[in-house]
């Protein structure tokens, strides 16, 4: 058995068995970051969510965007001394048309990184077997621990369901 | 506000069962009714791309478009689609921005449209092309010829400013989808549950995948913002810096940007009045939404009216002969009928209806939304064709009148843009389930913004924080 989890009908119970998972942790030998929660909703008010390290994925925005100047400037700046257009005593390199081009890659850097962002730090997508249930599409809320050792299986599934889950089941990769 | 408030707190009432069962039965469900309605959208849009195919054989000589008129129905259509995608993204980011609890039903309603438009919309320059397999020199590369794009030509930068938008609109539209596609992969068997597998991208609802969401749409929501301004700057200056008498205008990039936002919202009024009545969304979209939707149309609808004063003006005062030809052309020669029709349902139309509260009903917003969109189409079609009628040489004044092929193809794409959003509708929830049972999640500051602030915050992949800090 690779985890077991249970189904919470709501946030509270869902809470109090995160509570009692990590208070248990030491007892029943598992790392505390062994403890899984999946929701069919965002529950960061719920109290889960807020992490203690804030995140830095806003920042990679700004630097595609940079990314993405950069590419937009030396694209129409190449191009124009490239084939240069000599227009009645005019820069080669026009100010106005060159801002603009920059303009749009430097919101596309944004963008694209910001699709890039999300990808990698949430690891999407990923077909592979991994725990999850589908009653959680359902409202149900997932409150479980990975990578467990088997030894305590019983005393686990007796603190899911005295802390409301309604459900208890096991996952295995295999 | 208070109306809003309990518009959101009657769908929070809703027991997820209902809403999930609500929302979910067009995918799995599929009416007879459906399929005539596809039926008779192909039946409709498919000669378009049959006499598309007829003009490509042919040459544009079909098409009306002679000299001096090289532009007529199909920019008017690119200005229109592209001034109709202006519903969706933007109208969205700004009421995701604000929190704005009513703009639950109505997001993805609209992002969709912005979505479909955009690419029905970049399909006329590439008809407009004539040659249309060349349609890849639009795109800047350096060609075998050593000729490089221009980068002071407006229409190579209608290129960056579309791709960037489509772009960023897929992107906005589809982020949020990815949760419901879970829901559906979930309830799916066979054929569809692997497709849906496939779409929901290993989705679980994780508290790091769900800030990890909306996170990066909040980020959207600020990036789109200036892109869907920057989009219809960018088509005014395809008129705006040539030397054309009515076109040479420094206010026509905010003209632009107005009418496109009033079109857009006009138009995503129609699309929500249908998909309440075809999908029976009746408890979702509510009058109370029309309404909000309406009060926007008509402040659109004076900005329309005062840009248009200002615009019409300024060239009377100003006097030019040339500009002065086009312009009567417009009010009182062969273009007045159009013209006034224009002012009757962008403006004399709507402003009443959308003005009295008692007509801002569902109906009453449909009304108004129609002629505008009919309105907003003689706009278009009024800046392009009239002063290309009228250049500043009268030896070289002409006429354009389209023709069978322009008009065919219009319809057709116009089938087409329905047809998109009608399988849309079908493979996806049309209002986003998890947003509509969601709470706003404003960002947290200071010490809130600390785990301790709740007794048992889990860190985003699900774990705890560690006992030692």
């Amino acid at each position: 058995m690779n985890a077991i989890y249970g189904l919470f009908p709501d946030t509270n119970s869902a809470r109090r068995a995160v509570a009692a998972l990590r208070a248990a942790s030491s007892r029943f030998h598992f790392n505390s970051k062994a403890i899984v929660v999946m929701s069919s909703e965002p529950l960061e008010e719920e109290g889960f969510g807020w992490e203690e390290e804030r995140t830095r994925i806003g920042w990679f925005a700004p630097l595609g965007a940079l990314v993405g100047a950069g590419v937009g400037y030396t694209l129409s700046a190449f191009t124009q001394r490239s084939y240069p257009l000599p227009t009645g005593g005019m820069p080669i390199v026009a100010m106005w048309p060159t801002g603009i081009i920059m303009y749009e890659l430097t919101m596309l850097g944004a963008i694209v990184t910001t699709i890039l962002t999300f990808v990698i730090s949430t690891g999407l997508p990923n077909y592979k077997k991994r725990l999850y249930d589908p009653e959680v599409t359902n409202g149900k809320i997932l409150v479980g621990v990975s990578e467990l050792d088997s030894d305590y299986r019983a005393e686990l599934e007796q603190l899911l369901y005295q802390d409301g889950a309604e459900q208890v089941k096991e996952f295995s990769k295999d | 506000m208070a109306t809003n408030d309990a518009a959101q707190a009657s769908v929070m009432d809703m027991t997820p069962e209902k809403v999930r069962k609500d929302l979910l039965l067009p995918v799995f469900h599929t009416s007879r009714r459906y399929y005539l309605l596809v039926f008779v959208l192909v039946a409709i849009g498919l000669p378009g791309m049959f006499v598309y195919v007829y003009q490509m054989s042919e040459g544009m000589g079909v098409a009306g478009i002679t000299r001096p008129v090289f532009w007529g129905f199909y920019i008017t259509n690119f200005v229109f689609w592209i001034g109709i995608s202006h519903a969706g993204t933007l109208i969205s980011a700004i009421l995701r921005l604000v929190n704005a609890g009513w703009r639950r039903p109505v997001t993805r309603c609209a992002e969709a449209i912005t979505v479909f438009a955009l690419a029905i919309g970049a399909q006329y320059p590439i008809i407009h092309l004539g040659r249309a397999w060349l349609f890849f020199w639009l795109i800047p590369y350096p060609s075998e010829r050593g000729i490089w794009p221009n980068f002071r030509s407006p229409l190579v930068w209608d290129f960056f400013a579309i791709t960037t938008y489509l772009t960023g609109s897929l992107t906005f539209l589809l982020l949020p989808i990815i949760p419901d596609w879970a829901m559906v992969r979930d309830r799916a068997t066979g054929l569809r549950k692997r497709v849906y597998t496939v779409l929901a991208l290993g989705w679980r609802g994780t508290p790091r995948e769900w800030h990890r969401l909306e996170v990066a749409m909040r980020i959207m929501a600020v990036t789109i913002l200036p892109v869907a301004i920057s989009v219809h700057t960018i088509v005014s200056w395809d008129f705006a810096m040539a030397p054309v008498p009515m076109w040479h205008s420094t206010v026509f990039g905010p003209y632009f940007v107005a009418g496109a936002i009033f079109s857009g919202i006009a138009a995503l009024i129609i699309v929500m009045a249908l998909v309440r009545k075809a999908l029976h969304l009746e408890e979702y979209l509510k009058p109370i939404h029309f309404s909000n939707l309406g009060k926007l149309l008509l402040v659109m609808s004076l900005l329309w009216i005062y840009f248009i004063f200002a615009e019409r003006l300024t060239v009377w005062y100003g006097n030019q002969p040339a500009e002065m030809a086009a312009f009567w052309s417009i009010q009182r020669g062969r273009f007045a009928v159009l013209f006034w029709t224009m002012v009757w349902c962008n403006f004399l139309i709507p402003f009443p209806i959308l003005a009295i509260k008692k007509l801002r009903t569902i109906a009453g917003t449909v009304v108004a939304s129609s002629t505008i969109v009919v309105g907003m189409w003689l706009e278009r079609f009024l800046i392009v064709v009239p002063p290309l009628e009228h250049k500043y040489l009268p030896y070289d004044w002409g006429s354009y009148r389209p023709t069978w092929v322009e008009i065919t193809i219009t319809v057709g794409t116009l089938m087409g843009m329905i047809l998109l959003y009608v399988l849309f509708a079908k493979f996806v929830p049309i209002i986003s389930i998890w947003e509509l049972k969601g709470k706003d999640h404003a960002e947290p500051v200071g010490e809130h913004a600390n785990a301790s602030a709740n007794p048992v915050a889990v860190r985003l992949d699900g774990t705890l924080p560690s006992t030692s800090s």
